[in-house]
């Protein structure tokens, strides 16, 4: 039920974006998250953006398992 | 798919499920609060890179779960007023209330429509003027800004003939709950990520500052799970008990500052029943004062015949944490996803639901694991 789903904005008009997810557009709310730009990720929940992905943060997360992993494997 | 595919990576995952082996810890129970958490454990296979040490325990995360029959009932009798559309999530539809679903209710005429979102029911409000359209509102703090913002789009149009009849629930008075509640034992929680999105991480700190317990704030593929238990481990082993926040791409400390002024805008902390749990002090919310208007429950007169509960359904203690679906004589006997007889097999998001769709593999994993 709490299920959100990672969607790139493909266009902002007002507070309603179209983004894209699974490789279709759709409608959505930027109403929680006025802020946003095209070509931001969104997470979406319920016909609603409820947050903005950091790109910075999931790389640098990506980074520190893959550190984690290459220090287990040797 | 970006911010799925890199946190599903199959090596990283082994690396960290021999970090996890590897920690000498004693015997815990981590709970991880968020039903779409027990899914992604399951779905997954989560459990096989565990050692016997570590359990999972699930805990009252499921929104449709917790909500009590009482409520569902109401449901029912609101829709069953002839100019009333009744619209809601899909996952209600099929859960049982004490005489019957919403679903069934549908199939006996009553005028039930599924949504994806709320706008979607203020739309139908919209299209149909001269009906009554009540939102079922079902879910915690990652939905509740959502009717909040829907309740204030039907005030700035002026949409006089939409209504709300809330079921939406709090987080972390629940978890305060089932800490203060017999026979839970609970070593760590792996807190839910898309509900501290909107929350952020101090409505936890209670959690480790007073009950001593570590609460890591994960994200749901498979590396968030298993980094999100590492760093739970590293708490537990080095005796320290604080908020960490695993789902960094999401969630921020203060949450989204934004959602939490439009929920305080048109919601009010009140007291709310939770199935398995019973009344918890500001676990719910009502409409606030000037919101009034959208109130489905001061609107319409809602007459319902005493709740009551099904026999032998387990489901309470399930959602607490303290028995698992396999002890109840129910389970995958009388009560299938086919024919649920308690809301836990209902909901996709279910405990009893995912124990039987992946249960009898996990089992057969568990087996197989390494010792």
């Amino acid at each position: 039920m709490c299920l959100a789903v990672p969607s790139r904005v493909l266009q902002i008009d007002g507070l309603k974006a179209l983004v894209e997810l699974g490789g279709l557009a759709r409608q959505a709310s930027i109403m929680l998250v006025p802020d946003i730009q095209v070509g931001d990720y969104v997470l979406l929940h319920a016909g609603f953006a409820i947050q903005k992905l950091d790109e910075r943060e999931a790389e640098e997360t990506i980074r520190l398992l893959a550190e984690i992993a290459e220090g287990e494997q040797t | 798919m970006r911010f799925i595919d890199e946190f599903r990576n199959s090596a990283v995952a082994h690396g960290l499920a021999v970090r996890i082996r590897k920690k000498q810890v004693r015997p815990v129970n981590l709970m991880e609060v968020c039903g779409t958490h027990t899914v992604a454990i399951f779905k997954h296979g989560i459990r096989q890179f565990l050692p016997e040490k570590v359990s999972l325990l699930s805990g009252p995360g499921c929104p449709v779960c917790v909500t009590p029959n009482a409520d569902i009932d109401k449901a029912i009798a609101l829709a069953q007023n002839g100019g009333v559309i009744l619209t809601t999530f899909g996952d209600m539809m099929t859960v049982p209330g004490s005489y019957s679903s919403l679903h069934q209710a549908n199939a006996a005429g009553a005028d039930i429509r599924v949504v994806y979102s709320v706008l979607d029911a203020l739309r139908i409000a919209q299209d149909n003027p001269h009906r009554s359209v009540v939102f079922l509102g079902v879910g915690f703090e990652t939905t509740a800004p959502t009717t909040a913002s829907a309740i204030l789009e039907a005030e700035r149009l002026g949409i006089e003939n939409f209504f709300f009849l809330s079921v939406h629930k709090l987080i972390p008075p629940a978890m305060r709950a089932l800490l203060d509640s017999d026979g839970v034992r609970i070593d760590g929680f792996i807190c839910p990520g898309h509900v501290s999105t909107i929350i952020g991480s101090h409505p936890y700190e209670f959690i480790a500052k007073e009950y001593g317990i570590p609460c890591v704030i994960a994200g749901f593929e498979p590396l968030d799970i298993l980094q999100a238990i590492d760093m739970l481990l590293v708490q537990v082993t080095t005796q320290e008990a604080r908020v960490d926040i695993q789902y960094r791409r999401a969630v921020r400390k203060e949450g989204n500052p934004l959602a939490l002024r439009y929920m305080d805008k048109v919601f009010e902390v009140t007291k709310s029943t939770w199935r398995g749990i019973g009344p918890i002090p500001g676990s719910g919310l009502r409409l606030r004062q000037g919101y009034e208007r959208f109130d489905a429950e001061s609107a319409f007169q809602i007459v319902t015949r005493p709740p009551r509960e099904a026999k032998g359904c387990r489901c309470g203690e399930i959602l607490r944490g303290v028995c698992i679906p396999s002890d109840c004589r129910l389970f995958a006997k009388a009560c299938t996803p086919e024919h649920p007889v308690g809301p836990c097999m209902v909901s996709t998001e279910g405990t009893c639901s995912a124990w039987y769709l992946y249960g009898q593999e996990d089992k057969a994993l568990s087996q197989l694991r390494e010792p």
